[in-house]
């Protein structure tokens, strides 16, 4: 041999070589390899999977808004699947025979795959079929029955607001490896927001099998099965009474109305009209097709979603603005002739002149507010319009307009505000002035509230000068889950003055017929409503009604926004439906059954055109 | 016979080896048979009660091999004891009881005892004791010829016994037989001709053809001493090989001819053979004459692999190659035991799931788990750690005998030992190598680990004897 090592050590080495080839391929299968030790699993270990009972969801008086009753999952493990009538078990379930041969087809070719594991075959069998299944069971081998909890909901309302479950999709297991195929999740609401408080954990009862595929006993006497631990339940700021009420008002129109109580935040009604029907939420992928085509948009949650242009409503916040700059007092006073009539001018209605604040508010007057807006923008404190613009955009964000204000509701929008950047891009740079941007000053133009901005905003209004993060959600039977809605958020306005618009509110609602209040005619005695009524100009049909108010003055208890989609004047739908609200909650009784019955015969989904 | 304290002497570190070895086997095999209704290790109606009676008795025999017996009588005996055992594996064939279709085993009362185990000892003394002869010449023909007729005559038997796998443990000898003179060349031929066969049948001849040409040059390059102009020529000539193909493409000449890739492939090498053919003639360079020669050999074989592996091997047989080069993997037939094999193993991870927590191999997934697939169990509990500990042992022990045989003065020890070491090695190749998928399944036992008495016996006798060699020399 060209080198020579001995032959003694050429046998050596090549037992050597040996040696390290099979520590190699055992590195490889022992420590790299992940597929043998999952493959080892669904070898040995039959998992029955024991779900957990989720937790409830209560409202603010422990009334329970989401419960649970049981239902049956049947469970197909294909691998101990041997020939049986399939006729029989399709009348058992009401299957559909074809269906039901194509099913078990499909998993005799990936029976490989699927090795040891169960899946759902039939999904929430109702307990009538269930027993009659126990019956025969003996005769379906590799079918069992898993019991499983769905919803049921004793309260006949607040689908939007609970939200639903549903079996989880292939996207979403794609991003939550922990869950499995056939758990079931929230989707939507509460259900969504508080998954994990709500899902509990799953358990499993852990059995061997040997070779022959028979289960051949409970693994290590049940040592390490798990006991399912029931999903935390969940005390909501809902009162359940009152948002029943207020599907029950909003019935038959489109629109929001959504009620804060002003020194929590607490959200105690959150209606979205119209909704999603209680009755179908249990089992709602049957009709879920149904309800993402309806035109009306069900699934859309307005209340937190759509942002709409506040309207007169915010007048407040103009004045407000104009207060704590300066450029506007109590005693200011504007004369309106129907009308501001600079530039391209903006309409008012015929009302007494000249106004001053209060009296501004009271009656809603345009032209007031026009002068009021342009004074903010054009103040001479600031060098520029652009600058004027910035002060007044960052005063408006501190009441938490154009932005999300952070609830523990899924899917809330954050609505629009413009910036400087909106107005240079449609009038160019530097070339806009106050009155090209007059539509703020009566809460038109490039502005978007949802419905809850504004519920806040009354809150806000309610509690001078500062809100609570508004939330649907306490805590739990023993703990406070939300210790973050508990945090104050002041506005840039201060609190004295907020007294004086308060004064206004509080005349639009109470005073005489005939003064020319806005709102004159949804007063109720001793309750003390302060309210602001807006009409909404839109593209897509008659106004928009809208209505804030909170009640009594004095320590606030509710503060509402009822905004109602192509309703009309603000004083005619959204008012009387925001004051009834106010009634009941604060009386618990409807004194003014003819105002009552007015608004429950009111039929106003044909004002929209449907888009 | 051992007086005093000479047993002092004796090789404390294989009888240390030998005895951790029977303990994890019969700690493992506890584990794979166990089950709860017979929870003591001891309870001989169980095959751990069993091997514990094995393993006592193979004390015993291993005792009396190094103090009753005096090692003498082997050298003398050698052809009495090679003759006796050809007895056996003959009377085997019609006495003995069919075992999962081999006729290898002999059966008293509870004793099950396979004569093809004795008869790797017998083999090993009679080549000992031809080759230690006064006048015996290694390289004449008769030498040849009375070797491979020692060695061939049982294994013929043994393949008469249906038991392939166990006759197949006799080319072990070509290890030994190497060391004793041997050219290298026939054991680089040997693991040649094993790469090609694979190579043939899980590509393609083609493929083959150009691996082993490759060898060759590099073969010729490295002997050559102008091995860069070699290793350049090859860089230049594997795309020239592997696009000769290509070659039927040209218009002109496929309208003509349609001829396989290797054709094509040939036009290139033939050539080039016939000029090394030359130059080694030229130059009368022995070694070059033999890597012409291999190369004709070679070829031949790649070309006979289909033939040899479609009509000479049993279905069974064919089916764990196809399964093993992953040519035709049937996870429920011929692959199931392997699969399940490297399932257990597999997950054992890296510190394995411990002592009886085995669930792969206590269930029954795997088969023959307490004899020839003992370390599904080892690799399963005790995991990567437990696994490598095991080959570390064997390891150990192989390069020890070989290195104790090197050191003896008698040719008789000496061959002895390097057989032995040859025999325990290839065990140890073939037995964990398909149980950890690179190897087909060949049913043979692991030494001293896997379930059953005639193979411990056996490879007691076996260590011990040699152990008892050993002995006298360091007196």
């Amino acid at each position: 041999m060209a080198f020579d090592l001995g032959k003694k050590n050429i046998l050596i080495l090549g037992v050597i070589v040996i040696a390290l080839v099979f520590l190699v391929q055992l590195f490889y299968l022992q420590i790299l390899d992940e597929e043998y030790k999952v493959t080892a699993e669904n070898n040995a270990y039959r998992y029955d999977v024991r779900y957990p009972a989720r937790g409830l969801i209560m409202d603010r008086n422990k009334k329970i808004l989401a419960g649970n009753e049981t239902a049956y999952d049947i469970m197909i493990t294909p691998y101990e699947v041997k020939p049986f009538d399939t006729l029989d078990l399709c009348n058992i379930f009401d299957l559909d025979y074809l269906e039901v041969r194509g099913k078990l087809k499909e998993y005799r070719k990936n029976r490989r795959r699927i090795g040891f594991q169960s899946m759902p075959f039939v999904k929430q069998a109702t307990s009538i079929q269930y027993t009659i299944f126990l019956e025969k069971a003996y005769k379906f081998p590799g079918f069992s029955a898993v019991s499983r909890t769905i919803r049921n909901y004793p309260y006949n309302s607040g689908a939007n607001l609970l939200g639903y479950i549903t079996e989880a999709d292939t996207s979403f297991l794609r991003k939550n490896p922990e869950y499995r195929r056939g758990d079931y999740i929230g989707k939507t609401g509460i259900e969504q927001s508080y998954e994990e408080v709500l899902k509990g954990k799953k358990g499993h009862n852990i059995f061997l099998r040997d070779v022959h595929n028979q289960v051949k006993s409970s693994f290590a006497d049940g040592k390490y099965d798990l006991e399912a631990v029931p999903g935390m339940s969940i005390i909501s700021t809902i009162d359940a009474e009152l948002q029943q009420y207020g599907e029950l008002l909003m019935r038959n129109k489109i629109g929001s109305l959504v009620a804060i109580e002003p020194s929590t935040g607490e959200i105690l009604t959150l209606v979205s009209s119209p909704g999603i029907d209680v009755t179908k939420l249990a089992t709602i992928n049957k009709y879920y097709s149904e309800l993402v085509n309806d035109p009306l948009k069900p699934l859309f949650n307005r209340a937190v979603m759509s942002p709409y242009p506040p309207g007169s409503v915010f007048k407040l916040v103009n004045a407000l603005v104009g207060l704590e700059e300066g450029v506007l007092d109590s005693d200011t006073r504007y004369s309106c002739s129907g009308g501001y009539h600079v530039g391209r001018g903006v309409a008012c209605h015929p009302h007494p002149s000249p106004t001053d604040l209060t009296r501004s508010i009271m009656m809603s007057c345009n032209t007031y507010y026009c002068h009021v807006f342009r004074n903010i923008i054009d103040n001479p404190k600031y060098s520029s319009v652009t600058e004027g613009f910035i002060r007044w955009k960052e005063m408006v964000e501190s009441f938490g307009f154009g932005k999300k204000l952070g609830t523990d509701f899924p899917a809330e929008q954050g609505g629009t505000l413009p910036s400087t950047g909106t107005y240079d891009k449609i009038h160019g740079k530097d070339k806009w002035k106050s009155l090209s941007i007059i539509s703020l000053a009566i809460g038109q133009g490039e502005i978007g509230t949802t419905p809850l901005h504004l519920a806040n905003f009354a809150a806000t209004v309610a509690n001078r000068g500062y809100y609570i993060v508004p939330h649907v959600v306490r805590g739990s039977p023993d703990t406070l889950i939300n210790t973050e809605y508990r945090e104050k958020n002041y506005t840039k306005v201060s609190t004295a003055n907020f007294e004086k618009i308060i004064e206004g509110m509080f005349l639009a609602v109470n005073s005489p017929p005939g003064s020319g209040a806005t709102a004159s005619r949804v007063a109720v005695k001793g309750l003390d409503i302060c309210g602001k009524t807006g009409t909404a100009q839109n593209p897509h049909g008659k106004d928009h009604s809208v209505f804030i108010c909170f009640a009594p003055r004095d320590n606030p208890k509710i503060a509402i926004v009822a905004y109602i989609e192509n309703a009309g004047f603000g004083a005619t739908w959204a008012a009387p439906i925001a004051s009834l609200l106010t009634e009941m909650y604060l009386t618990r009784k409807i004194e003014r059954k003819d105002m009552e019955a007015f608004i429950l015969q009111g039929d106003l989904i044909g004002n929209t055109t449907v888009r | 016979m051992i007086r005093g304290n000479e047993y002092k002497q004796l090789d404390w570190q294989l009888i240390l080896c030998y005895l951790i070895l029977m303990l994890i086997g019969w700690v493992s095999i506890f584990s794979a048979v166990y089950d709860e209704e017979h929870g003591h290790i001891l309870d001989i109606t169980q095959r751990y009660g069993m091997q514990f009676i094995w393993i006592v008795t193979s004390v015993v025999i291993a005792f009396i091999v190094l103090f009753v017996i005096d090692p003498k009588i082997y050298s003398t005996l050698a052809w009495l004891i090679y003759g006796g055992s050809l007895l056996l594996l003959l009377a085997v064939i019609f006495l003995g009881i069919e075992v999962n279709g081999s006729n290898s085993w002999f059966e008293f009362g509870p004793v099950r005892f396979q004569p093809a185990e004795i008869s790797k000892i017998a083999t090993t003394m009679a080549l000992a004791s031809l080759m230690s002869g006064y006048n015996f010449r290694f390289k004449s023909i008769e030498g040849y010829a009375k070797i491979a007729l020692i060695i061939l005559i049982p294994m013929a038997i043994i393949v008469m016994q249906k038991e392939t796998g166990s006759a197949l443990i006799y080319g072990a000898f070509i290890l030994m037989l190497y060391r004793e003179g041997l050219s290298g060349w026939y054991i680089s031929l040997g693991i040649m001709a094993i790469l090609l066969f694979l190579i043939t049948l899980s590509s393609s001849p083609f493929v083959a053809v150009i691996v082993l040409t490759s060898i060759m040059v590099i073969a010729r390059g490295v002997l050559s001493r102008r091995a860069i102009v070699h290793l350049l020529g090859l860089a230049a000539l594997l795309p020239l090989m592997i696009l000769s193909p290509r070659m039927g493409d040209i218009p002109a000449i496929s309208q003509k001819i349609d001829l396989p890739d290797v054709f094509w492939l040939s036009t290139i090498i033939v050539p080039l053979l016939l000029l090394h053919i030359i130059s080694a003639i030229k130059s009368k360079f022995k070694l070059y004459q033999n890597i012409a020669l291999s190369f004709v050999l070679a070829v031949i074989l790649i070309f006979s692999v289909e033939f040899f592996f479609e009509r000479i091997l049993k279905d069974h047989q064919r089916a764990r190659i196809e399964n093993l080069l992953g040519i035709n993997v049937d996870l429920k037939g011929a692959g199931y035991n392997v699969h399940q094999s490297k399932i257990a193993i597999g997950s054992g991870g890296f510190w394995g799931k411990g002592f009886l927590q085995g669930t792969q191999t206590k269930f029954n997934f795997v088969p023959e788990q307490s004899t020839d697939f003992i370390f599904c169990t080892v690799g399963e509990e005790w995991g990567f750690v437990g696994s490598s500990f095991l080959i570390f042992l064997y390891l150990f022990m192989i390069i020890r005998i070989y290195n104790l045989a090197e050191k003896q003065k008698d040719t008789f020890n000496r061959v002895y030992g390097y057989s032995l070491a040859s025999i325990m090695f290839l065990h140890f190749f073939i037995n964990i190598g398909m149980t950890i998928g690179i190897m087909p399944v060949i049913g043979i036992p692991l030494p001293f680990v896997s379930y059953g008495g005639s193979s411990l016996w056996s490879f007691t006798l076996f260590l011990f004897i040699f152990i008892r060699l050993d002995l006298d020399r360091r007196k």
